[in-house]
């Protein structure tokens, strides 16, 4: 065999086996998964910010957007805002998951808030894409207005959840 | 995951869920890969050393892929959220190391030793063993916390599995380590590698249920936090066990692994750097000590000290002395850089255990420097995703399960390739996954398969919201 072929040959394993190397680092780059978190500056930032987390999300999570985003009614919430209790002003964007609340360290919205259960209540959207919430059996309950949740209950836009000292509501 | 903020940050956050997607597909393209790089190292061997492609390129193509079919075929149905880096990275390294096995195979320096045996079919076998082994643990263990359960029972199997090397007519005593045990009829097995595994069950355990004593009792004391005399009994206790097998088996590798994997856990359960600092004071001073009167050891420290004279006084004949260290730093030497290419390096020269203990330094001589830094990183990668793996696990024990045996992975790279490139002294360990050993291959497939199983738990979403019946039937109707 002759030089030229093997001194091919050997460079090119090597770099067969670098880019191996790099291939998987790229798989660990787009298996990020978590809760995804954005600090705005200001108000004027939200909407580059809110464009720019959207356009880093993976390809996979970007299809079933798109796919809920077609089935959702006109006047349909698009945000989940916090407009009372220490995370006042957090918000949730609504893409057809499920937001679980409570002072368990998984939940969607971590409460610290005495008055909350560990998994306190879970917001969904049902098959029509009408958003849901429903008490998970918290020691101190969900309110909906002013009435305590005992069944899963449809939102309406804009009406307030109280869990303890938190109120949550959806909003456009 | 947590969403907590502090007031001077309000109005300013946003929380969107991102799911961790099921990645078979992406592990099944990675997979491919995977295979086609070992083929395409065997295909150079066998046209650097004989001018022809090897005639059992196909088959070897053909069983290496076969095994990394079944492998993805189990996950994807018994694991589907799994991490998608794990298998193909082992598959890679173990087809790697069957092609560099081979590879010495063909050498006719190595073939006129006595001790020569055709290790790559062997090696092949054991990876299809491992394997199955894999596919069991993946089949049978469908949650890993029902390992949990079992926490003293590991320690008395782990416990079985150390000592019985030191059984009378059992164990066998290889070239100075009695790390291994005869059966008769199947060859000999390595009990400390899968004593590996069991013990990080039990320390898992262990640790989930006493890390508050262990974090919080405890007096500060020039910035470290010392704890209490009685809770260092554990440590004490595993300590003195890593000492007694260096000392009867002389097994230096085993002993530093075990004590190692103990403190790394024991500082991941209690975020105390003081045991960190306890963990180096005992091992050094446990090493010093046994140094001092056991002769095995004391020669491995020579070799590491001062290897030219080793060779030299080894090659005049003087009994009891070791070529191989120098050997392996002239390999990696002349390997330089890019390497030398693959089949076309003398690294066969360094006749005793080239393709066990000494296998990276082949890879030095014939990847070169570029090709070594590859395995390292792949080794890397593997530790990182079982990190990874801890960081999601929702459960303590699966967390502390994934660092402990990440950890453990990492600690035994870490003494083999300081070893064999004389960082530390020289140590009988195999590379995982690399070198030629059933035990070692059969154990770390079983090791991967569960990693793999804690991840896919790990990574599993939530189930969706069912309605509730309950709810149904109990209905408040207000007028």
């Amino acid at each position: 065999m002759s030089e030229l072929t093997l001194t091919v040959m050997r460079l090119g394993f090597l770099a067969v086996l670098w880019l191996f190397v790099i291939v998987a680092v790229q798989v660990i780059r787009s298996d990020l998964f978590g809760t995804r978190v954005t600090q705005r500056g200001s108000r004027r930032d939200s909407g580059r910010a809110q464009q720019a987390s959207r356009q880093a999300a993976p390809p996979q999570q970007r299809q079933q957007h798109g796919g809920g985003g077609g089935r959702q009614r006109r006047g349909a919430p698009t945000k989940l805002v916090v407009s009372e209790g220490t995370l006042t002003g957090t918000t949730v964007a609504l893409q057809g998951q499920t937001i679980t609340l409570g002072r368990a360290h998984d939940s969607t919205i971590v409460l610290d808030d005495d008055y909350a259960s560990s998994r306190h209540a879970r917001i969904y959207p049902d098959r029509d894409g009408q958003w849901i919430v429903e008490d998970l059996g918290s020691t101190n309950g969900t309110y909906l207005d002013r009435n305590r949740l005992t069944t899963p209950t449809p939102i309406p836009l804009g009406a307030p959840i109280r869990i303890g000292k938190t109120v949550i509501e959806l909003r456009k | 995951m947590s969403s907590t903020t502090n007031p001077s940050t309000h109005h300013t956050s946003t929380i969107g869920a991102i799911g961790a997607p099921s990645r078979r597909n992406t592990e099944l393209a990675l997979l491919v890969f995977a295979v086609v790089i070992p083929v395409f190292a065997y295909a150079n061997v066998g046209l650097a050393l004989n001018d022809q492609v090897p005639p059992g390129l196909l088959g070897y193509g053909l069983g290496l892929g076969l095994l990394a079919g079944v492998g993805h075929l189990v996950v994807r149905k018994f694991a589907p959220y799994a991490d998608p880096l794990l298998l193909p990275l082992a598959t890679l390294l173990n087809g790697l190391g069957l092609v560099v096995i081979w590879r010495l195979d063909q050498s006719e320096r190595l073939q006129v030793r006595s001790t020569f045996v055709e290790a790559a079919p062997r090696q092949l076998l054991y990876s299809a063993l491992g394997v199955a082994l894999f596919v069991g643990v993946l089949l049978l263990l469908k949650d890993h916390r029902v390992l949990q359960r079992y926490t003293y029972i590991s320690m008395f199997a782990a416990l079985v599995l150390l000592l019985l090397p030191l059984v009378p007519g059992l164990g066998a005593d290889v070239f100075g380590a009695k790390i291994w045990i005869k059966i008769p009829g199947l060859g000999t097995i390595q009990p400390g590698e899968f004593a590996k595994i069991v013990i990080a069950v039990f320390f898992a355990g262990y640790l989930m249920v006493k890390r508050d004593a262990l974090a919080l009792a405890s007096r500060r004391f020039m910035g470290l936090y010392l704890p209490r005399g009685r809770d260092l009994g554990p440590i004490l206790m595993v300590w003195a066990m890593s000492i007694l097998i260096l000392v009867f088996e002389t097994d230096l590798g085993t002993s530093l692994l075990f004590f190692g994997m103990f403190v790394v856990m024991l500082y991941v359960a209690t975020e105390r750097t003081s045991w960190i600092v306890f963990g180096l004071l005992m091992s050094a001073a446990g090493a010093v000590g046994v140094a001092s009167f056991e002769p095995h050891v004391q020669q491995r420290v020579q070799a590491w000290l001062d290897p030219m004279g080793e060779y030299l006084k080894s090659k005049q004949g003087v009994v009891g002395h070791s070529e191989q260290s120098m050997e392996a730093l002239w390999a990696f030497g002349s390997g330089g850089v890019l390497g030398t290419g693959l089949g076309q390096g003398n690294s066969d020269l360094i006749g005793f255990a080239a393709n066990s203990d000494f296998i990276l330094a082949t890879f030095g001589e014939e990847l070169g420097l570029a090709g070594v830094m590859a395995i390292l990183l792949i080794y890397g990668l593997i530790v990182e995703r079982g990190v990874r793996t801890a960081l999601a696990a929702r459960d303590p024990f699966g967390k502390l399960l994934a660092v402990g045996l990440s950890g453990a992975f990492a600690l035994q790279v870490f003494v083999v390739a300081g070893g064999v490139m004389n960082l530390i002294p020289l140590t009988g360990m195999t590379l995982p996954f690399v070198a030629y050993g059933g035990s070692s291959v059969i154990a770390n497939w079983a090791l991967i398969g569960i990693l793999i199983r804690i991840s896919d738990t790990a990574r599993r979403p939530a189930p969706s919201p069912a309605p509730n019946p309950d709810a149904e039937m109990t209905q408040v109707v207000r007028p």
